[in-house]
């Protein structure tokens, strides 16, 4: 997709003005925290969990190489065949020749943030294919033609109520009287319309949360059963999986499950999780007849032995975008890409360059919260100031706060001057400020006077204080 | 994941540097005026090295690692002495204790970076976890309401310490802030970076504020303080805001943040 993130002061100062968005994002503050606290609470191995799961991710990354070719020979053992694609043109093309050999009209989909990086649904309709979201909450934003604000939770930014609306605008065929505000009366519309669609469709498209060496198969958890529906009715299941997805073992991934669902959604698991390995077997009652995965690298490879790999562990679970004040004020689609949130945060500028996509890791208090609640220990602050230091060093920071640092660098450095810098400039404001204790505006400091009081200093240094308070001992 | 890191038991008479912070040295004084009686009641020697300026941290997260670097020699140098540096915020502890050592890896300060970092200590939890105070001399009448500052809270996992010594101040009544774990939205330069997203955070953090029924805020952190009072006092609210070192030094003769001075403190209502 198109990025916007070069915009994202834009894009914040419209989501900060947008009442729906800023109604909807209260159900995030209040929804996510306090299920996944309950979770974790009822887990005393949580945190040993959480050990597990990064150490099974820096082994795989460390041979990444061994479990990739391992992993392609299990499928191709399977029926199945793995298409290596370097980049979003290379698998959106790869997609197309699955579609075109078995003359696909329409394709459902399960829900993929990989296929929203490489903006396939855009793509197939241009080629003449229709892509059918069939998780709801993309299925939402589908047809709101938006892209995701969440990585799980794709139309978190949408009210019930604008759903309902979407829904009469586009269900044009049912009756208008229905009732309709109720989103299990939502929920049953979707279903009933996409019900047909499933038994359209010559091909199901799917993304993966894991991808198992040892046995070749794919494994994606959903809380509506959208999934199996999407990957076995149709002629062929296209798995769209990026390559760090791969784990060695099953039993590697039920324990990076046990972590995923607690940190995501607060549920122990989630409502469904679906494994599918190879297309249908001679003797299997139903299942597609194809089985293709699309591997996807598109920059990953190049985060390896960076700064930047530990991020190759995040499994998706949206935690740290969830406990993100930021994340909170803005929403997603101020990140102006597919990933929000501090995952996005780090992960965005990898994939699309931090030129792109600059503002992201500076968005930040660095108040560490998502490191805190990340299952997987990554590291989100401390590769946000990497990204900080690169755009540093190519001298991107813009010029303003960049000679701002290095002014007060010159000064924090040479004590002596420092002191009788600041000691004039508290001096003054300390007598400015005294009657009333603080500032409505000052000049130069316009971003912190626009939203707030600016306290007046005492007009004396500690320092200054401290050294008169122990002359006087002396003297005594 | 807290490892103290520091001996338990700390000699009878520790020889403490105060690292003053920038902030409570520009615009509050009294903060550090605090410290130094909270330390000396509790039997430490205190000094105040005079070449001191700032931890760095302005420099660090706008991605200048050579002048962070810089501004982080002169506190390598200035302490290099002391049993402890101790200071009244979590944020710049956390720069020292846990950001030098990767900010020096590799540079031939690197041992003395790691020295440093063993014996930095945040103000409160040095007296309970160091000095083992559990209660202090002070009296301040009212209900206060705290707010966790998140690097204390996170990178030093101070959130027991500060409601463990209120809860001896004779007349405090201390009540729960919802949401306390939630950043205020000042992060540094964010604030003046970001404006609008920074006012979006802070705004919250006010009602939540105001919600309490507290007449009084503490937290640890100057930075945050100074955010959290400038929005009360913008929206009109009377709740007044203090370093918790001052209401722990009992130290009431100094105007709350950003109120006038000369006037009498109100009583915490």
């Amino acid at each position: 997709m198109q990025s916007t993130s070069h915009a994202f002061k834009d894009n914040a100062h419209r989501a900060l003005g947008d009442p729906e968005l800023q109604r909807a994002m209260g159900h995030v503050r209040s929804g996510f925290i306090d299920k996944r606290l309950d979770a974790i609470g009822k887990l005393p191995e949580f945190e040993e969990l959480r050990d597990r799961a990064k150490a099974i991710k820096d082994h795989t990354l460390a041979h990444l190489d061994l479990y990739l070719e391992r992993y392609e020979a299990k499928v191709t053992e399977n029926g199945g065949k793995v298409h290596w694609c370097a980049d979003a043109e290379e698998a959106r093309q790869a997609v197309l020749r699955i579609c075109r050999s078995l003359g696909a009209k329409t394709v459902t989909k399960g829900k993929s943030m990989v296929s929203e990086e490489i903006a396939l649904n855009d793509f197939l309709q241009e080629q003449g294919i229709e892509p059918v979201e069939t998780d709801l909450g993309e299925y939402i934003i589908q047809i709101r033609h938006e892209p995701p604000s969440h990585i799980i939770a794709p139309a978190v930014h949408v009210t019930k109520e604008q759903v309902e609306a979407d829904f009469r605008r586009v269900h044009g065929h049912l009756p208008p009287e229905r009732p309709l505000s109720e989103p299990t009366q939502l929920v049953s519309e979707a279903r009933e319309v996409l019900r047909q669609r499933y038994l359209e469709a010559d091909v199901g498209i799917t993304g993966a949360n894991f991808l198992i060496a040892e046995t070749g198969s794919s494994v994606i958890v959903t809380n509506e059963g959208n999934g199996d529906l999407t990957q076995t009715l149709p002629k062929a299941h296209i798995v769209i999986a990026s390559l760090e997805k791969v784990v060695p073992t099953l039993e590697d991934a039920s324990s990076i499950l046990r972590v995923l669902a607690r940190s995501a959604t607060g549920q122990e698991f989630s409502a469904y999780t679906t494994f599918s390995t190879g297309p249908r077997r001679r003797d299997d009652p139903d299942g597609p007849g194809e089985y293709h995965v699309i591997l996807l690298d598109n920059g990953r490879s190049s985060m390896l032995g960076t700064e930047f790999e530990e991020m190759l562990r995040c499994i998706r679970c949206g935690a740290c975008m969830n406990h993100c004040p930021v994340y909170h004020a803005v929403g997603g689609h101020a990140y102006g890409w597919v990933y929000p949130g501090p995952m996005g945060a780090v992960l965005t500028p990898s994939l699309i360059g931090v030129h792109e996509a600059g503002h992201l890791p500076n968005a930040s208090t660095f108040c560490g919260r998502c490191e805190s609640v990340c299952p997987m220990r990554i590291p989100l602050p401390k590769m946000m100031r990497h990204w900080r230091e690169r755009e540093f060093e190519l001298h991107q920071s813009p010029a303003k706060a960049r000679v701002g640092v290095e002014l007060w660098a010159f000064f924090a450095k040479r004590p002596r001057l420092y002191r009788l810098a600041t000691g004039l400039a508290i001096g003054l404001l300390g007598r400015l400020g005294r009657r009333r204790g603080r500032f409505s505006s000052l000049p130069l400091a316009g971003g912190w006077t626009a939203h707030r009081e600016l306290p007046a200093p005492a007009g004396r240094s500690f320092q200054a204080l401290w050294a008169e308070r122990n002359q006087g001992k002396d003297r005594a | 994941m807290i490892t103290p890191s520091a001996p338990a038991v700390p000699p009878a008479s520790p020889r403490v540097g105060l690292f003053v912070t920038c902030l409570v040295d520009l615009f509050r004084p009294s903060v550090g005026f605090a410290a130094v009686k909270l330390l000396e009641e509790a039997g430490c020697r205190v000094e105040v090295p005079p070449a001191q300026t700032c931890c760095g941290q302005p420099a660090y997260n706008s991605g200048d690692r050579r002048d962070a670097r810089g501004v982080a020699r002169t506190v390598l140098r200035a302490f290099a002495e002391v049993d402890y540096l101790v200071a009244p915020s979590g944020s710049c502890t956390g720069m020292i204790r846990d950001h030098y050592p990767a900010l020096f890896a590799g540079e031939p300060e690197e041992a003395e970076a790691r020295a440093l970092a063993a014996k930095s200590w945040e103000l409160v939890s040095f007296l309970t976890d160091v000095m083992g105070l559990d209660r202090v001399q002070a009296a301040w009448p009212g209900r206060a309401t705290y707010h966790d500052s998140c690097s204390g809270l996170r990178e030093l996992g101070i959130k027991a310490q500060p409601r463990r010594l209120l809860a001896s101040v004779e007349g405090l009544e201390l009540t729960e802030l919802a949401e306390a774990e939630t950043c205020c939205g000042f992060g540094g330069t964010f604030c003046v970076k970001y404006p609008e997203i920074s006012d979006a955070i802070v705004t919250k953090k006010a009602e939540k504020i105001e919600a309490s029924g507290a007449g009084l805020l503490l937290a640890g952190d100057l930075g945050c303080l100074m955010n959290m009072a400038g929005k009360l006092q913008r929206r009109g609210s009377a709740v007044e805001v203090r370093h918790v070192a001052e209401v722990l030094a009992g130290q009431r003769d100094e105007p709350a943040i950003g109120a006038p001075a000369g006037g009498e403190p109100a009583a915490a209502e």
